[in-house]
């Protein structure tokens, strides 16, 4: 028993599997009506029948990795991934490829009545080339699902750490919230970004916002401070508690050469004035009593 | 567990051919789809070990593979020599040993680029070191 | 052998690094450097690395190297645009490059190199490309 044959008995039922598969898919009452019509349905279960069978042809194994499957992976890859961001549940991507059993193995039965011995060699050839494009199925159903969940979650990331110009030369992040270190590393790697883009020298990292400082965000604040100076930038850290302080020497944290001011104010006073700015008040009260 | 969807090999015999393996590395890196930033720390992992592999190891293999574990996948890179092995282990990744003249960053350093790091030397044995990101 | 073109700017080499050099193409910069720094008497080298898209020990030490080379010569160095993800992973590897002086691009590198080696060279400067004047 070899792929195929069964590439031939798929062909010559060809009409009548089609026919039951896409009618078993529509039945299910699990085809979302409401999301793919049935004129694509249709459209798409025979173009998938044809690659299934030419792949048979070329391959001797139900390994989908074989390079005569590509054709065969890189439609139901294309399926799964479009399925999973119309907003299909697993289960519904899946059946594209299950409901396939029922005609497959019919063709197969009448295709060796009376052979008892080839009728289950046939069926266990077949169970497993259909299993395998099943589980490749969801594989990539799923793994479409995690990029949008990745996507949303940095996004998300990205829009709770603003960095922002605060004048010419000089951005800031205020970080509000509780760093893990994976968020750490996502702002750092953003504020990095921001410093060329902008061409900033300096820039101001406020932590006024964070409850508590570890050893682990500690270290990433630092490696960002040295990353920073590497390219050509100089940070300074504002917004130290006491109590961060207080930790921060507990844990033996040597914020050493990196500039720490007590509030942004300050920071933005020293950051000014290194980058040659003057402030200066116009007279006393100024503005405000003008007319 | 994981699967291996591809396997490429270099040799690695001749100082130009540091700059193939930071290449192949690069490439296959992008293919699996590593962040920038993880496609610079592997890249620069392998740069160190290919060189050490040339230097004191007299040259040897350089395998690179792409990893697949459910949907995850990862990149590997394998440097295995037949020169003097190392001793003592602990101390060649120790930050600033060096028998030659370098900075004794290259082994320590390769470790901290990437998500898993091993390494299997004797002396006389030679050396095998392999090195994974995961995306 | 190729050799990585150094171009001069008034007081001032400029180094673009394009490539991914091999180790014997750095060392070769490295001693054309020093060289130039010497028939020049440039105040100031500027070493682009914005294309590179990685820095190891290797490239890190050479870095270092012709820094203070062209300090010895009375020159300053400023390694210009190492890009983020570079410098990140520098970091990691444990290179920090203690005593090389960086900049944003080349224009701030200028500005920098300006400043150190002081007003005695406004004037030269003021003829060769500099956008602010
Ligand atoms: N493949 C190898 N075979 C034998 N010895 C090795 C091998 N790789 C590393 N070593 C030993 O481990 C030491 C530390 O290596 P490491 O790469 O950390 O530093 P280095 O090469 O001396 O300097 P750097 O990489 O910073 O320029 C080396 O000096 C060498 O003695
Ligand atoms: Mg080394």
């Amino acid at each position: 028993m070899s792929l195929s044959k069964l590439s031939e008995i798929l062909n010559a039922d060809r009409t009548r599997l089609l026919a039951e598969w896409v009618s078993y898919q529509n039945e299910s009452g699990q085809v979302r009506g409401d999301l793919i019509t049935e004129r694509e349905l249709t459209r798409e279960s025979e173009q998938f029948f044809e690659l299934l069978r030419e792949a048979l042809g070329r391959e001797s194994s139900a390994e989908l990795h074989r390079p005569g499957y590509k054709g065969v992976r890189d439609f139901l890859g294309e399926l799964s991934r479009s399925r999973s961001r119309l907003g299909f549940t697993p289960s519904e991507t899946a059946l594209f490829i299950l409901s396939m059993k029922r005609p497959v193995f019919g063709a197969v039965q009448r295709a060796f009545a009376g052979d008892a011995a080839g009728q289950a060699a046939a069926l266990w050839m077949a169970t497993e080339l259909l299993d395998n494009l099943g589980l490749f199925t969801m594989e990539t159903f799923m793994e479409a699902r995690e990029e949008v969940i990745k996507g949303q979650q940095s996004d998300m990331l990205e829009l709770s750490t603003p960095v922002v110009q605060l004048w010419d030369g000089i951005v800031a992040l205020p970080l509000i919230g509780t760093l893990d270190s994976n968020r750490t590393s996502i702002v750092m790697e953003t504020l990095l970004q921001v410093i060329v883009q902008t061409r900033s020298e300096i820039a101001i990292i406020d932590i006024t916002g964070v409850p508590t400082v570890d050893t682990q965000v500690a270290q990433h604040l630092l490696k960002t401070v040295a990353a920073a100076r590497l390219m050509g930038a100089d940070c300074i850290i504002s917004g130290i508690r006491p109590q961060i302080a207080q930790t921060m020497v507990h844990l033996q944290i040597d914020l050493g050469n990196v500039i720490t001011k007590a509030t942004m104010a300050e920071a933005l006073r020293t950051a000014m004035h290194r980058s040659g700015f003057v402030v200066t008040r116009k007279s006393a009260g100024g503005l405000l009593h003008q007319k | 567990m994981s699967t291996i969807l591809k396997t490429e090999k270099l040799d690695v015999s001749e100082e130009q051919h540091i700059v193939a393996v930071r290449q192949a590395v690069r490439r296959l890196a992008l293919e699996i789809k590593l962040s920038l930033v993880d496609q610079t720390k592997i890249v620069t992992a392998a740069s160190e070990l290919a060189r050490n592999l040339l230097i004191y190891g007299g040259g040897g293999e350089v395998i690179l593979r792409t990893l697949s574990a459910g949907i995850r996948h990862g990149l590997k890179v394998e440097f295995i020599d037949e020169g003097p092995g190392i001793e003592d282990l602990e101390l060649a990744l120790r930050d600033g040993f060096t028998s030659g003249g370098g900075m004794g960053l290259g082994l320590g350093g390769a470790k901290r680029l990437v998500n898993e790091f091993e390494i299997d030397s004797a002396p006389g044995r030679g050396t095998r070191i392999g090195i994974t990101r995961w995306k | 052998m190729d050799r990585i073109p150094i171009l001069t700017m008034g007081q001032f080499l400029l180094v673009t690094i394009q490539v991914d050099m091999h180790d014997r193409l750095a060392m070769a910069l490295q001693d054309d450097l020093t060289t130039r720094i010497t028939t020049s008497r440039a105040k100031g080298v500027l070493i682009d690395i914005s294309s590179l898209e990685i820095v190891d020990s290797f490239i890190g030490r050479m870095l270092g190297n012709i820094s203070s080379m062209a300090r010895v010569l009375g020159a300053e160095a400023v390694v210009v645009g190492m890009q983020p993800a570079v410098a990140i992973t520098l970091v990691e590897l444990g290179l920090s490059l203690d005593g090389v002086h960086t900049a944003l691009d080349v224009e701030k590198g200028m500005q920098l190199l300006r400043r150190y080696i002081g007003a005695e060279f406004e004037e030269s400067l003021s003829d060769v490309d500099d956008p602010e004047n």
